[in-house]
C-alpha cells in the first residue's frame, strides 16, 4: 500500500511541476505581447478594464504579478478574468463549458471502446474472413478521414437526408449522440486495430492453446483467457486516446455548435483572450495528467510484471 | 569437417598464404556479395501487394507534388467570381489567362508574357542609357523590384519560389496556354479545384515530411542518448518527455500560433527573415518527437544488453561509435515504420489546424484548407459535393497509402524473422 | 594465494577477491523488498602465459559475470584485477582502451554476438579500426588472413552473419578476438550453444590457436567434460565462489569438494560397464539463490557430508596446487580455529 501511496505522491509532484512549467511559459509569452492584461496600456472597453484592474495588480513589477497570479491560482483556484468577455471570470467560463465537453468526451470514449474492442475481437477470431477484411478496411477509413469531414458527411446523411438526429444544440441524448459518434470514430478504429493485433498475439500463446485443447467452450476461452491479455495495449492507449478526443472535440464543437470548452477555446485563441486560453490549457493539462496516471496505475495492477516507476 | 555446405577450409594448415594469394582472394571476394537484412526485408515487402501498391502511389504522388508547377494545370489562386463559381466537374476547355479581370493581352497568358517581356526590355534599355551612374543604379534597382512584382505569373500563382518559377516557365514553353479542364469542378470563388488539390497536396506533403524529419532528428538523437547512457541521465530525460507528454498539444499549438499571429511578433520574425510557415513546421515537429524518442529509447534499452553491443565495448569501440554504428542501424527498422505512421498524423493535424483557421492561410492552399472550404460548401439546398469529396479523397488516399505502407514495413522488418539459419 | 605454475614471474592475469553485487528491488505494487544479488562473491585466481584455466559451474553460479567483471563490462563491486601486475579493476571504458589489446573475449551466443547489419569483414575488421592497426587494403588483407586462421573461407568477406551456421559464426567471433593479437582470451561458454559435433571442432581450433600464437585462455563452461580437454587447471564455482581449484588431471582423478564429486558423477561415461558400476550422487535440497546471504559454506544445505561448522563459518580456498574450500575435506583448513 505504501508503494501505491508513494507513487501517487510522486505523480502529483510531477503534475505540479508540469503545470507550473506551462504556467510560467504562458505567462512569459503573454507579457511579451502588447495589450496583454498585465501591462498598463491597452485598448479595451472600460468594463473589462475594471475587471482587469480588480484582479491583476497592474502597476506592479512583473515578478510580483507572476507570483500574485500564481498564488491566486493555487490557493483560490482563481484562474483570472477574461480579457474579452465582460464580467466573466475564467472559472465561470470553464464551469459553463465543462459539463458539455466532459459528457461529450466520455460518451465518445465509451463508444470507441465498445465498438473498437468488439470489432477487434470479432476480426481476430474470424481472421482472414471477409468480415475481418471489411472491419479492418473500415478501421483504416476511420483513421484516414479527419473527423470533421466525417462529421459533415454524417450531418448530411443523418440530419438532412435521413433525419434521425437533430443538427445542433445541446441537452438531450439524441443531440449529443451524433457528435459523440463522430468524435469516437477514429479512436474506435485505432482501438479495433490494437485489439485485433493484441488478440492475435495472445491467441498464439501456449496457455491459450491448452485452454482450447481442454475442451472449454470457445467464447469462455476468448473472454476469460485471451481478452484480458490482449487488452493491455488498449489500456495504455487510453492516455493518448483521451488527448485525441480532447483535440477532436475542438473541431466538432464548432461544427455541431456545442457550447463546450472547445469552442470557447477557439474563440479565446482567435480573439486573443489570453487569460482564458491559458486557463483552459492549464485545466486540460491537469486532466490529461490525471488520466495518464490512472492509466499507468491500472496497467500496473493488471499486469503484475510491470513495476511502477 | 562436416559443416555443410562447407565454406570452411580444412583446419590443419601447412603454411600461411602469401600476399599474392590473399590479393587474389580479395578480388574474388568482391564477387560474392552477401544479402543484407535490408535486402531481405525488401524482398518480403515486395510480396505484400497492398504495401507495394501504396508505395507506387506515394512515389507518384511525391513526383506529382514536386513537379506540380510543371504540370499543365490551371491557376489555383485565380478567382473568377462572375462566371465560374461552383461549377461541377466538366471537360470544358480552358485557356490560361482568359479571365477578363486579368486584362491579359489577347486573353492569353503567352501573349501577355510576350508583351511583358517586350516592355521590360524597353524600359530596361532606357534606364541603362542614363548617364549618371548613381541615378542609373537607383532606378535600375527600383525597376527590377517592380518588374518582378508585375510579372504575369504573380497574378496567376502566389509566391513562387525560384525553382517553381523556372518550372512554370518551362511549362508555358511546352504547353502554351492550354490547361487541363476543371475535372474536379470549381469552388465558391471560382477557383479550379483540380489544381488546388495538386498545390494543396504539395503543401500538405511538405508539412508532413518536414515536420516528420524534424521530429525524427530530435527524437532519434534524444532517445538514443537517453537509452544508451541509461541511469540518472535517462531517468531525467524521460521525465521531461513524460511532462511534455501530458500537455495537450493542440492547445499549446493554438496558443503559440495565435501568439505568432500577433503583429508585433510577426514583425520580429520578419526581421530575422523567418517565415511563419517555417515556425509552423518546427512546432509540429516539436510535438511528434516525443513518441519517436520513446520508441527509440525502448529499442536502444533492449539493444544495449545484446551481446554484439557488449562485444563492441570489449573490442574497445567508443560510445559514439557504438551508438551510431551498432545501435542506431538496428533501430532504423522501428524508426522507419514510425516515420510512415507519423506523416499521416501530421497531415491530419495540419488539416485540423487549417480547419480551425489557424494553419496555412490563404492565398496559400493546403488540403486542410480545402476541406474547410468543402465543409462550408455542404448544404442541403445545393449539393456541391465535389468541393469536399475530391480534397477529402486525396487526403484519405494518401493517408491510406501511408498506413498500408507502414503496416507492410512493420511486417517486413519483423525481427522474429531475422535469424533464419 | 593460488599461484598459477610454480614459477616466480608475474602472472598474466591476476584476480583477487573479486566481488560483483547487484542491488535489486522486487515485488508487486503493494509490497516490495530490497536486496543484493551476490553474483560473484570473493574469487581469486591467476592465469599464466600459455595456460588455460577452466571455470565450471551450474547456470547462475556467476562464471559469466566473472568474465565480464574482469574486462569491466560490468563494474566490480570490490576486489582487484591485474594484467601483468597493473591493476585495471573498475577502470573507465576510455582508460581500458590499451588493455583491450591484451584481453579479449569470445561470447556465448553465436547469433547475438555479431551485429546482424554488418558484414563479416567489417565485424572482424572493427578492432583494427578502433585501435588503428591497419588501414584500407592492408586491413582487408589482415581480415582475410584472420579468416583463414580460424578456418573460414575468406572469400565470404562480404557476407552477413545470418548467412553462416552457428559454428562458423563462433569462428567469426574468435577471429574478431584475435584481430588485436591479445595475450589472453576469455571464452564465455563458447561452445554451449553449438551442436556436439561442432563443439569438438571449435575446441580443437582454440587449442591449435593457443599453440600457434601462445595464447592464454579463461575457458568458462557448465560442463566438466567439455573443459577437460582444453584446460590446464580447472576451478569449480558454486554460488559466486570457487569451491575447488586444481590441475586438470588432479581434479578429474580425485575431486576433493563434495560438489565437484557430484558434478563428476553426472558426467556420462562411454564404457557401459563402468557406467553401471558408478554411484550417481544425487544432490538433495533446494537449488540455491544468489540473493540469499549464506554466512557459512554456500553448499551446506545440499552437502552430504556437512558438519555444524559448515553453516556458520565460511571456508576459504587455501593457496595450494590442489585446493578445496571445505571444512571437511580440505586438510589445510582443518587446522583453522573456528571464528569466535
Amino acid at each position: 500500500m505504501t508503494d501505491l501511496f508513494s507513487y501517487a505522491i510522486r505523480r502529483f509532484g510531477w503534475m505540479l511541476l508540469t503545470v507550473w512549467a506551462v504556467y510560467t511559459v504562458s505567462f512569459v509569452l503573454m507579457r511579451a505581447v502588447p495589450g496583454n492584461p498585465f501591462s498598463s496600456e491597452r485598448t479595451v472597453p472600460p468594463a473589462i478594464e475594471r475587471q482587469l484592474r480588480a484582479r491583476y495588480n497592474l502597476d506592479a513589477p512583473p515578478i510580483e504579478q507572476y507570483t500574485d497570479y500564481l498564488v491566486g491560482i493555487v490557493t483560490r483556484g482563481d484562474l483570472g478574468v477574461s480579457i474579452r468577455l465582460e464580467d466573466y471570470t475564467v472559472n465561470e467560463v470553464l464551469a459553463e463549458g465543462f459539463p458539455v465537453s466532459a459528457s461529450l468526451a466520455i460518451l465518445a470514449l465509451v463508444f470507441a471502446l465498445t465498438l473498437g474492442v468488439t470489432a477487434g475481437v470479432v476480426s481476430a477470431v474470424y481472421r482472414g474472413s471477409a468480415g475481418d477484411l471489411a472491419l479492418m478496411g473500415t478501421a483504416v477509413l476511420g483513421i484516414a478521414i479527419p473527423n470533421f469531414v466525417l462529421a459533415s458527411l454524417a450531418i448530411l446523411l443523418f440530419v438532412f437526408i435521413i433525419p434521425i438526429f437533430p443538427a445542433a444544440g445541446w441537452g438531450t441524448l439524441r443531440q449529443v449522440a451524433l457528435p459523440a459518434l463522430c468524435l469516437g470514430a477514429p479512436v474506435a478504429a485505432y482501438i479495433a486495430r490494437l485489439t485485433r493485433a493484441g488478440m492475435l498475439e495472445v491467441l498464439g500463446r501456449e496457455h491459450v492453446r491448452t485452454a482450447f485443447a481442454k475442451g472449454l467452450p470457445k467464447s469462455t476461452v476468448i473472454l476469460k483467457h485471451v481478452l484480458p491479455g490482449a487488452l493491455l495495449p488498449v489500456v495504455s492507449y487510453l492516455g493518448p486516446a483521451t488527448a485525441s478526443v480532447l483535440t477532436g472535440s475542438l473541431v466538432l464543437e464548432k461544427i455541431f455548435a456545442l457550447p463546450g470548452i472547445g469552442s470557447h477555446f477557439i474563440y479565446a485563441a482567435t480573439q486573443r483572450d489570453y487569460t482564458l486560453a491559458m486557463g483552459m490549457v492549464l485545466t486540460y493539462t491537469v486532466l490529461l495528467f490525471v488520466m495518464n496516471s490512472l492509466v499507468d496505475l491500472s496497467y500496473a495492477v493488471i499486469d503484475p510484471r510491470v513495476k511502477l516507476q | 569437417m562436416s559443416e555443410s555446405p562447407s565454406p570452411s577450409l580444412p583446419s590443419r594448415q601447412t603454411e600461411a598464404p602469401d600476399e599474392a594469394a590473399l590479393s587474389r582472394i580479395l578480388q574474388e571476394s568482391r564477387e560474392i556479395r552477401g544479402v543484407s537484412l535490408w535486402q531481405d526485408a525488401w524482398r518480403r515487402l515486395r510480396r505484400n501487394r497492398a504495401a507495394m501498391a501504396s508505395l507506387v502511389f506515394l512515389v507518384i504522388l511525391m513526383l506529382a507534388a514536386i513537379f506540380t508547377p510543371l504540370l499543365p494545370l490551371q491557376s489555383p489562386a485565380d478567382k473568377d467570381l462572375n462566371n465560374r463559381r461552383f461549377l461541377p466537374p466538366n471537360f470544358d476547355s480552358v485557356v490560361m489567362g482568359s479571365r477578363e479581370g486579368l486584362k491579359f493581352e489577347d486573353g492569353r497568358l503567352t501573349a501577355q508574357l510576350a508583351k511583358y517581356q517586350a516592355s521590360v526590355e524597353q524600359e530596361r534599355s532606357e534606364i541603362l542609357s542614363i548617364d549618371d551612374p548613381v541615378e542609373r543604379a537607383e532606378k535600375l534597382d527600383a525597376f527590377e523590384k517592380r518588374a518582378s512584382v508585375e510579372h504575369p505569373f504573380n497574378q496567376l500563382w502566389n509566391q513562387l519560389g525560384p525553382v517553381a518559377f523556372t518550372m512554370c516557365r518551362i511549362r508555358v514553353a511546352i504547353f502554351g496556354d492550354w490547361a487541363v479542364p476543371s475535372l474536379f469542378g470549381t469552388d465558391k470563388l471560382g477557383r479550379d479545384l483540380l489544381s488546388r488539390v495538386f498545390w494543396g497536396s504539395r503543401v500538405s506533403l511538405v508539412v508532413g515530411i518536414v515536420a516528420t524529419i524534424v521530429s525524427l532528428i530530435i527524437g532519434v538523437s534524444y532517445g538514443a542518448i537517453a537509452g544508451y547512457l541509461g541511469g540518472t541521465v535517462d531517468a531525467i530525460m524521460m521525465r521531461i518527455v513524460d511532462m511534455l507528454y501530458s500537455i495537450p498539444f493542440i492547445f499549446v499549438v493554438i496558443f503559440l500560433v495565435t501568439f505568432l499571429g500577433e503583429d508585433s511578433v510577426k514583425k520580429i520574425l520578419d526581421q530575422y527573415g523567418i517565415e511563419q510557415i517555417t515556425i509552423f513546421y518546427i512546432i509540429i515537429g516539436a510535438i511528434y518527437w516525443l513518441t519517436m524518442s520513446r520508441v527509440v529509447r525502448g529499442q536502444v534499452l533492449s539493444l544495449r544488453h545484446e551481446q554484439f553491443v557488449e562485444a563492441a565495448r570489449t573490442v574497445g569501440a567508443s560510445p559514439g561509435r557504438i551508438i551510431f554504428r551498432h545501435v542506431v542501424p538496428n533501430t532504423l527498422g522501428v524508426v522507419i515504420v514510425y516515420l510512415t505512421l507519423t506523416i499521416p498524423s501530421v497531415m491530419l493535424f495540419e488539416a485540423f489546424l487549417s480547419f480551425l483557421g489557424l494553419g496555412v492561410s490563404p492565398p496559400d492552399v493546403s488540403l486542410g484548407l480545402l476541406l474547410n472550404d468543402g465543409v462550408e460548401a455542404l448544404s442541403i439546398v445545393k449539393l456541391f459535393w465535389w468541393v469536399v469529396v475530391f480534397p477529402g479523397a486525396a487526403l484519405a488516399l494518401t493517408l491510406f497509402a501511408l498506413n498500408f505502407l507502414g503496416d507492410g514495413l512493420r511486417d517486413a522488418l519483423d525481427p522474429k524473422m531475422k535469424n533464419r539459419s | 594465494m593460488n599461484d598459477a605454475v610454480e614459477s616466480n614471474e608475474t602472472p598474466l592475469l591476476s584476480v583477487r577477491d573479486l566481488k560483483v553485487h547487484f542491488p535489486f528491488r522486487r515485488g508487486s505494487l503493494f509490497n516490495s523488498q530490497k536486496g543484493v544479488i551476490r553474483a560473484v562473491d570473493g574469487i581469486s585466481f591467476d592465469i599464466g602465459r600459455g595456460e588455460t584455466l577452466g571455470l565450471v559451474g551450474e547456470s547462475g553460479c556467476g562464471k559469466s559475470t566473472t568474465a565480464r567483471a574482469i574486462i569491466n563490462l560490468v563494474p566490480p563491486t570490490s576486489g582487484d584485477v591485474q594484467i601483468d601486475g597493473v591493476s585495471i579493476a573498475g577502470m573507465s571504458d576510455a582508460a581500458m582502451l590499451p588493455y583491450r589489446r591484451r584481453v579479449q573475449m569470445v561470447f556465448q551466443d553465436p547469433f547475438a554476438s555479431l551485429n546482424p547489419r554488418m558484414t563479416v569483414g567489417a565485424i572482424i575488421g572493427e578492432p583494427l579500426v578502433v585501435h588503428s592497426l591497419a588501414k584500407g587494403r592492408d586491413r582487408k588483407l589482415e581480415v582475410l588472413r584472420l579468416m583463414e586462421l580460424v578456418g573460414l573461407n575468406p572469400r565470404f568477406l562480404n557476407r552477413y552473419p545470418h548467412e553462416f551456421s552457428g559454428g562458423q559464426r563462433q569462428r567469426i567471433g574468435i577471429a574478431r578476438a584475435l584481430a588485436v593479437q591479445p595475450d589472453i582470451i576469455l571464452c564465455d561458454e563458447p561452445v554451449s550453444a553449438l551442436d556436439v559435433s561442432i563443439q569438438a571442432q571449435i575446441i580443437n581450433l582454440l587449442m591449435d590457436l593457443q599453440q600457434k600464437l601462445g595464447l592464454s585462455y579463461l575457458f568458462i563452461a557448465h560442463d566438466l567434460a567439455v573443459v577437460r580437454h582444453i584446460a590446464t587447471r580447472v576451478g569449480v564455482m558454486y554460488l559466486g565462489r570457487i569451491v575447488e581449484l586444481a590441475k586438470s588431471e588432479d581434479l578429474y582423478a580425485g575431486p576433493k569438494h563434495p560438489y565437484t564429486e557430484a558434478l563428476l558423477s553426472a558426467v556420462p561415461v562411454p564404457d557401459p560397464e563402468v557406467a553401471a558400476k558408478r554411484q550417481r550422487i544425487v544432490l538433495s535440497g533446494e537449488v540455491p539463490s544468489p540473493d540469499r546471504y549464506y554466512p557459512g559454506c554456500a553448499f551446506a544445505d545440499r552437502c552430504p557430508v556437512k558438519i555444524d561448522r559448515c553453516t556458520t563459518d565460511r571456508p576459504e580456498l587455501p593457496g595450494k596446487p590442489h585446493a578445496a574450500a571445505c571444512w571437511v575435506r580440505e586438510e589445510a583448513l582443518a587446522e583453522t580455529p573456528a571464528n569466535a
